[in-house]
């Protein structure tokens, strides 16, 4: 009876908290100081990169260091189509998240078959081609220059989203729509496939399940929702370089995923938030910065190791008498 | 539950206060604020410090006042990654209310920051870096080059490399990415107007520290070798050039930032009789540089390396425009026209004035490196007064010519 009635509470938590969220992105915004603004765009747009890590991480069981690869492969698309040959939004963005799933069926040729720290490592190697080819092939990417000058989208509407408020309700839509399409894609019956491949690979595979292929497509469909936030990020800065296809971008998304909590959506979204928020705050202050959040890291990893997602949960759980 | 709930909502509201504030509005006599961003952590750290050094130096002589305001200096950090400078520069412009934008280390983040200033109209002095293009096929309306282009010293000095060191063949080494192309590119192009020819070109990637993999290669009938590194990159390569025994055999040469000041003074006798060429040196002998350089010193605790003299520099170009306009930064169209029309005779490094494309006009220092007073310094053996960026080449065609790259201008056979 009490267990029962604990979960409901749970869910209930769950719900208002989502809702509240919601309400304060969608309400709060045009009250906010352009800065703070753009601060909470780029919030939305690495919590779309770290939900799509977290399909890998926390649903497969997938540890990937090469995430931003497919993130970069549409940010580079959209930024050559929309710089070079004056493609219009749909075309680049489209092309963008076309290009990041093409990747993702490309190497997933290569990474599907492994798994745990061979998975990490073959990323990581892939993941340093992309950056390689960012870097080097200068005729395409501008290498260490980067490519400057890609316009905002120009929808035809009479709404301009070179106005700061205008483009984050852009970013949010696509942000919420994200949510929601993972949200459905790991409650279905492939999703729940993906968490008995994390929970035991080879009884999957004695069940009758094709494991490569299940692995295979999702490491496709989480580059394709890396490759979103990847068109956002080229559309929000007007700009992308071989920095943002960097190793340590990858860590970066793989580091929000941890500190919200693999496995919950929600929480590398969260995530995401407090990182993007603590890498602009702390830094105005000190530039001790980054001795804080690794900090943050090593307490998360000591004492939350569920992350955020299971710190909130414990704390909102009603106490067993 | 329901105080638990409670203490959450309350703490959310709490936080969100902490952003509600209302942006930072300059008001008629409020102080003019000075937005500078450069890499205060991470790899180039050091050069940013520097660079921060450099213009606080200034703003200190100042004391930060100019035309009966006073002046408030906001430092941020950029990683020396374009994106963070692109969100450090809306914070600085958009929470703090900057008037004008100052600093930046790599050259993407100088592209990155183009449109963004051009969008604000926020005039943005670009003290540091020098991607060609920046003022040449690229350019923005609110961005002032107060620094140099890469190439621009490197082209008088390929002339005196073939007129006056006596060099036919020479053998190139440097950084794999658009500065090291650049700067070796614009050596190249001269020199081989002059009737040189590069023989050999490598490239070394940037933060490679053994270069005894490069030194085996160096072709020995090189009359010279033109280095271009910097930071611990530049330290180590000239160490290594001496420890294989080419420094007796072919001497050595290079871009400014392989004997800057900023690596200077960590170098042993491996550096004396480096020949480089930059648009500033610690050791040019004026009473202006001399005050500088012992105050640098004194302020920083280290020698003035060209990353001080630039923001220091620009500093002092954004304050002696600031005077011209009386002090009305606000009508920011007339504070561009002041910053674009300055014309500077007292800077350390010499006298500047800007092109039509707004990147200095100014002396190019051919330095060689001496002991004086047991200390390594660059003495200056030859001043090319007046270098434009494009050199003595005609400006429409000079821009017809590709940006100089890896394969540009190409080896000859």
């Amino acid at each position: 009876m009490r267990t029962v009635r604990g979960l409901m509470t749970e869910s209930r938590m769950k719900i208002i908290g989502l809702f509240a969220a919601g309400v304060l992105l969608l309400a709060f915004p045009p009250f906010l100081p352009s800065y703070w603004l753009t601060i909470l765009n780029q919030m939305l747009i690495f919590a779309v990169l770290a939900m799509s890590l977290d399909l890998l991480m926390g649903y497969t069981g997938l540890a990937s260091f090469g995430h931003c690869a497919f993130f970069g492969a549409s940010a580079y698309a959209v930024a050559i189509l929309s710089t070079r040959y004056g493609s219009g939004f749909v075309v680049s963005a489209l092309c963008g998240v076309f290009a990041s799933v093409v990747l993702g069926l490309i190497f997933g040729f290569l990474v599907a078959h492994t798994a745990g720290v061979y998975f990490l490592m073959i990323t990581l190697a892939l993941g340093m081609v992309i950056w390689g080819l960012a870097f080097r092939w200068v005729s395409m990417t501008g290498g260490d220059n980067g490519i400057a000058g890609i316009p905002r989208p120009d929808l035809g509407l009479p709404i301009s989203f070179d106005d700061p408020v205008s483009f984050y309700y852009f970013t949010l839509i696509v942000f919420l729509a994200a949510f929601v399409l993972l949200y459905l894609f790991v409650r279905s019956p492939f999703g729940q496939s993906l968490l008995g491949i994390r929970e035991s690979e080879s009884r999957m595979r004695n069940l009758g399940y094709n494991t490569w292929l299940h692995k295979y497509l999702a490491y496709a469909v989480a580059g394709a929702f890396s490759g979103v936030s990847g068109v956002l990020w080229a559309l929000y800065n007007g700009f992308v370089s071989p920095m943002d296809v960097e190793l340590t971008s990858s860590f970066e998304a793989f580091l929000m995923v941890i500190l919200g909590g693999a496995g919950t959506l929600a929480g590398p979204a969260l995530g995401a938030g407090i990182i993007v928020f603590l890498k602009n705050f702390i830094s105005a202050y000190t530039q001790r910065w980054l001795l804080i959040l690794g900090a943050i890291y090593v307490l998360t990893i000591l004492y939350a190791p569920g992350g955020l997602a299971e710190l909130v949960k414990r704390i909102t759980r009603r106490p067993e008498t | 539950m329901k105080k638990r709930f409670l203490l959450v909502i309350a703490l959310l509201c709490i936080v969100s206060t902490a952003f509600v504030q209302t942006p930072v509005l300059a008001a008629e006599k409020g102080p003019i604020i000075i937005g500078f961003f450069a890499p205060l952590t991470g790899f180039a750290a050091q050069t940013g410090k520097d660079m921060l050094s450099g213009l606080e130096l200034f703003l200190k002589e100042q004391n930060y006042q100019v035309a009966g305001r006073t002046i408030k200096l906001i430092s941020e950090d950029t990683e020396a990654k374009p994106a963070v400078a692109m969100t450090k520069a809306r914070k600085l412009v958009e929470k703090d209310g900057a008037h004008v934008l100052i600093g930046g280390l790599m050259a993407s983040t100088g592209y990155a920051l183009m449109p963004y200033v051009d969008a604000k109209k926020i005039p943005a002095i670009y003290a540091i870096m020098a991607s060609d293009d920046l003022t040449q096929r690229v350019r923005a309306k609110w961005m002032v080059r107060t620094g140099w282009t890469s190439s621009q010293p490197s082209h008088p000095f390929g002339d005196y490399a073939y007129k006056e060191l006596g060099y036919r063949k020479i053998a190139t080494i440097g950084y794999d990415y658009a500065f090291g192309w650049e700067v070796i590119g614009g050596f190249q192009q001269t020199f081989e107007d002059a009737g040189g020819k590069i023989i050999q070109k490598l490239w070394t990637p940037v933060g490679n520290l053994d270069y005894g993999p490069y030194l085996g290669q160096i072709n020995k009938d090189a009359d010279a070798v033109f280095a271009l590194f910097f930071g611990a990159g530049a330290l180590n390569f000239v160490k290594q050039y001496q420890q294989y025994g080419l420094k007796d055999k072919i001497p050595l040469i290079g871009g400014g930032t392989t004997t800057d000041e900023h690596v200077l003074p960590s170098m042993g006798d491996e550096a004396l009789g480096v020949i480089t060429a930059l648009h500033y040196s610690e050791a040019i002998d004026t009473p202006v540089n001399k005050k500088f350089s012992a105050a640098f010193r004194k302020f920083a605790g280290k020698a003035a390396s060209y990353y001080g003299e630039g923001p220091y520099t620009g500093g002092k170009w954004i304050i002696d425009a600031i005077k011209n306009i009386k002090g009305n930064v606000e009508d920011r169209e007339k504070f561009l026209a002041a910053l674009k029309s300055l014309k500077m005779t007292d800077a350390p490094r010499g006298p500047i004035v800007l092109d039509d494309y707004g990147n200095p006009i100014q002396n190019i220092y051919i330095r060689k490196v001496e002991r004086v007073g047991g200390e390594l310094q660059n003495t200056v053996i030859k001043t090319y007064p007046k270098v434009s960026q494009f050199w003595t080449y005609n400006v429409a065609d000079y821009l017809k010519q590709p940006l100089y790259s890896r394969d540009y201008p190409p080896l000859k056979p």
